[in-house]
């Protein structure tokens, strides 16, 4: 080869310049195609749902549905709610609130978990951070753990009665949805 | 294909007409009818026609499963009881498609061993085996898809748990597993949506699997078969053509193979399903003991067996990417056999040493079967890592180390000798050792 070409002309930069309009052009064709399997407006606009717990005494727990996901309410007994303040930020495998109403670096702490003045109120969303199955707990007999919360069935995972994984091979604590109370007895959920 | 010239010879004129335009029939002749086999393949190598079989058996049996499914959520679970119990037919069809799916895992399975024992993936078979590997992970998302759709218990609770395990990467960047799982299930949580587009690319993959699958009968015609011994082919009377001598002991194999199967789908046709998915999908709730299908418990065996600590090291936060990286691992280090084994000698047969730990490996691969149908807990969690453990080793150490230290025996000179015993004079004229005519 001769090195007389190595200077580009007009041609290489057509074919070059060309070449690369047709590339992007494709490559931006991939986008509605990997677009259109991500959860549409209608699945997105799913409103929220506003649950009464005048009915759910101390103690006791109720299941609601929220974007097709289970929620766990859970009216909490004093020694409950103790149990779930006397524990060490330290000794938790995962130390961030995951609520969803907090910055994400927030301490684990029960009040951040639960809104102020109703802290007797735990509200989850019932779906164990390891795959995704609806940990035990919420009906009364069920199995609840060494710490009294939640126990998942499929990898033995186990939450305490703040909802924060204790044991087992989950990462995370289970997630306090965005929620308010709209009246005493009355939360909105979304 | 290549690596033999076909000896095929169009007698008629519209043979020589067709083979001007369209060589196919020079191109069959070559690869499946004088193809040179070698001729002392055993039974385990009849595998590769029954999976075959399998294969096309699945695809004829699920085009018409699929006149009368209904992907939905609200129709699956009845359209599938619509079909066992309305559609003429429709019981056997779907219990040959459901069984075959676990019949096709079970010719795997005996096929992926067969070559590890007598060291099929060695060169120059490293493309021939990857492509082995590729189809093994094709058929595993294929059947994975497959299970979703009578949309029962097991189904769902399945595709939330195996999807779920994108989520693991949470841990690297959060965000981005929880991202990857709401994309994969068009929604916040496994609903008809993800129901619908499962069956979509449940009824794709099997022919992109055709497509593997004719690369891998491609790349095995380059080579040539692997054999018992594990030596190549020298001379003339080492092999024998294909056809009618590989062929008909693959009838005999593949017969063998269909008696088992008609037992299970006609005797036995929910004994390797669960009885769980026998109950409609409930979002909320969960069964108390999610099990996969048998042919993925190894596999499910290693997921599970990293709970937050692994053999006394705490893994915190990390323990469930830690179970996904090793599942997926399992498989892919598969790929990587032709360069983990050291040792020149193909075949167990002559390496004594590697053969015991072969036999070690296939237990360990049956007790990690065993332990991933345990619930997750006290000792069953235990003995999976030990086995987790050993399965690793196996390929990270075992391969490289054994061929290094190992003395191989004697190895024969050619196959005809290792057929005709030790040191055996040439044949004498007319023998009907290779009675084909050359």
């Amino acid at each position: 080869m001769t090195t007389d070409a190595v200077e580009p002309n007009r041609r290489d930069f057509l074919v070059v310049a060309g070449n690369a309009f047709a590339a992007v052009g494709a490559a931006s064709l991939l986008w509605p195609f990997i677009q259109q399997m991500n959860p549409d407006a209608s699945a997105k606009a799913l409103s929220s749902v506003e649950i009464d717990l005048s009915p759910v005494k101390e103690g006791q727990a109720i299941t609601a549905m929220w974007r097709g996901k289970p929620i766990f309410i859970r009216n909490r007994t004093k020694a409950e709610i103790e149990s779930a303040i006397n524990v060490d930020i330290k000794d938790l495998p995962d130390g961030l609130a995951r609520n969803d109403a907090l910055p994400v670096d927030d301490p684990a702490t029960d009040a951040n978990r639960t809104i102020k003045g109703h802290e007797n109120w735990i509200v989850l969303i019932g779906i164990c951070t390891h795959l995704g199955c609806i940990p035990k707990g919420q009906a009364m007999g069920d199995e609840r753990g060494e710490y009294g919360g939640w126990f998942c069935p499929c990898h033995g995972s186990q939450y305490d009665t703040s909802g924060r994984i204790r044991k087992g091979p989950a990462p995370r604590n289970l997630e306090v949805p965005p929620f308010e109370f709209v009246s005493d007895t009355k939360i909105k959920v979304g | 294909m290549s690596g033999h010239a076909s000896g095929y010879e169009p007698t008629s004129r519209w043979g020589k007409w067709w083979d001007e335009r369209l060589p196919i029939f020079r191109l069959m002749h070559g690869s499946f009818v004088d193809f040179p086999t070698p001729r002392n393949l055993n039974y385990l190598w009849t595998f590769g026609g029954i999976l075959t079989f399998c294969l096309v058996a699945q695809i004829v049996t699920g085009v018409v499963l699929a006149m009368h499914y209904q992907p939905s959520d609200t129709a699956a679970f009845n359209s599938i009881e619509h079909i066992r119990r309305d559609v003429n037919y429709g019981w056997m069809i779907r219990n040959m498609h459901a069984v075959g799916a676990s019949m096709f895992f079970f010719a795997v399975y005996v096929h992926i061993f067969r070559g590890l024992y007598y060291g099929s993936y060695k060169a120059p078979r490293e493309v021939l085996w990857i492509l082995g590997v590729i189809i093994l992970l094709v058929m595993m998302a294929t059947a994975f898809m497959g299970y979703t759709l009578p949309w029962g218990q097991m189904s769902f609770w399945g595709v939330t748990v195996i999807t779920n395990l994108f989520s693991a990467l949470d841990t690297i960047i959060n965000g981005l597993g929880t991202a990857i799982v709401e994309w994969l299930w068009g929604g916040y949580s496994v609903s008809g949506v993800t129901l619908n587009r499962f069956f979509s690319l449940h009824y794709l993959l099997p022919f992109v699997l055709a497509g593997i699958v004719g690369l891998h009968i491609w790349a095995l015609h380059v080579a040539g078969q692997n054999n018992p011994t594990g030596l190549d082919l020298k001379e003339p009377t080492d092999s024998v053509p294909m056809h009618p001598y590989a062929t008909s002991k693959d009838a005999v194999g593949l017969f063998a193979f269909l008696i088992l199967y008609a037992w299970f789908i006609f005797f036995l046709p929910d004994y390797l399903g669960h009885a769980d998915n026998y109950i409609e999908a409930d979002p909320l709730v969960t069964p108390p003991h999610i099990v996969p299908e048998w042919y993925f418990l190894p596999f499910y065996a290693i997921l599970r067996a990293f709970t937050s600590s692994f053999l006394g090291i705490p893994l915190g936060q990390y323990a469930k990417l830690c179970g996904v990286v090793a599942m997926f691992s399992a498989v892919l280090i598969i790929a990587f056999a032709p360069w983990l084994d050291t040792s020149r000698v193909r075949s167990a047969k002559y390496r004594p040493i590697f053969k015991w730990f072969f036999w070690f490996f296939l237990f360990t691969c049956l007790a990690l079967g065993y332990l991933g149908s345990k619930p997750a807990e006290g000792v069953y969690v235990t003995w999976a890592q030990i086995f987790t453990v050993c399965y690793f080793l196996y390929f990270l150490v075992v391969m490289p180390v054994v061929g290094l230290i190992e003395t191989p025996s004697k190895l024969p000179r050619s196959i005809t000798d290792a057929v005709l015993g030790k040191g055996s004079a040439p044949l004498p004229k007319g023998a009907a050792a290779a009675p084909e005519v050359r």
